[in-house]
């Protein structure tokens, strides 16, 4: 088995907020990231696709339609979009790194037509990311 | 919707410490072979970078697997402030018996944290340069 992994980056905006909780636990549990305006990051996107090389080309699948898959799906979709209002997958969710890697997973599951989705890693900075992978996988 | 799914979060830290591998169970001469430069009296020093996975249930009213501030908190309190700006074999107890190595250092940070009670810590990875890289899970599988 062959991990390859393709990086990308797109930049949006997002803010905290959950209508359940009232003004000041929102501000409690959330923080900077509550400000009502919003506030952005330059994400940086890793896909790790799992397979075996094809025999004949050598390769796990052609990074040209990797490319495309995560320019259709993620880049404009995502990127310089407010996430909370623009990104109807996000909707009702908090837009937490975590939530949007799982949403990431979700849209490049189906679509990776050869080998398999393994991972996706979410930096919303350098510091900090998300991990999201099927249950029972190697871990990063 | 996650079905299947594993979620996890992972965070940087940072700390500057100094430290001298030197094992009480070797000669003075054997010091010097096994460890080189690092074995230097002295002590010399570097810059960590300490990785934390955690994870867990992403709470749907946060969106979060554990929150930030309190996970902030919690390595703070428990490895930043004893490890930054120390010197690991003189001010750390756990390294007054073992070498104070990367191995060493990624386990004692393990074992620091792995009483989050917010969420499991996964693992612990720590870069003592850009050039190595440690990690450790505990011993669980």
């Amino acid at each position: 088995m062959v991990y390859l992994t393709r990086k990308l980056e797109f930049s949006a905006s997002h803010l905290y907020h959950n209508p359940a909780f009232s003004a000041e636990e929102n501000k409690r549990i959330f923080g900077k990231c509550n400000n009502p305006h919003g506030h952005g990051h330059n994400y940086t996107l890793e896909v790790t696709v799992a397979g075996e090389p094809d025999p004949v080309t050598g390769m796990v699948l052609d990074l040209k339609e990797l490319k495309e898959i995560l320019e259709r799906e993620i880049t404009q979709r995502m990127d310089h979009r407010f996430l909370n209002y623009e990104v109807a997958e996000l909707k009702d969710q908090i837009p937490t790194c975590e939530n949007i890697a799982r949403v990431i997973w979700n849209l490049l599951d189906p679509k990776i037509s050869k080998g398999r989705l393994h991972k996706v890693r979410l930096y919303e900075t350098p510091d900090l990311y998300a991990d999201c992978y099927r249950n029972g996988a190697r871990g990063a | 919707m996650t079905g299947g799914l594993k979620i996890e979060l992972g965070r940087r830290y940072r700390f500057s410490a100094s430290h001298r591998l030197h094992s009480a169970k070797l000669s003075e001469e054997e010091n010097r072979r096994v460890y080189g430069k690092c074995n230097n009296p002295f002590g010399h020093g570097h810059n960590y970078v300490v990785e934390v996975s955690v994870s867990g249930t992403v709470d749907p009213a946060t969106g979060m697997i554990a929150n930030l501030a309190d996970l902030d908190s919690f390595v703070e309190r428990e490895v930043i402030e004893p490890f930054d700006h120390k010197s690991l074999n003189e001010d750390v107890a756990a390294f007054r018996a073992n070498v104070p190595t990367t191995e060493n250092i990624c386990r004692e940070i393990f074992a620091r944290l792995k009483h989050f009670p917010k969420a499991r810590i996964e693992r612990v990875r720590v870069e003592e340069t850009g050039n190595n890289t440690f990690e450790y899970a505990g011993e669980e599988l």
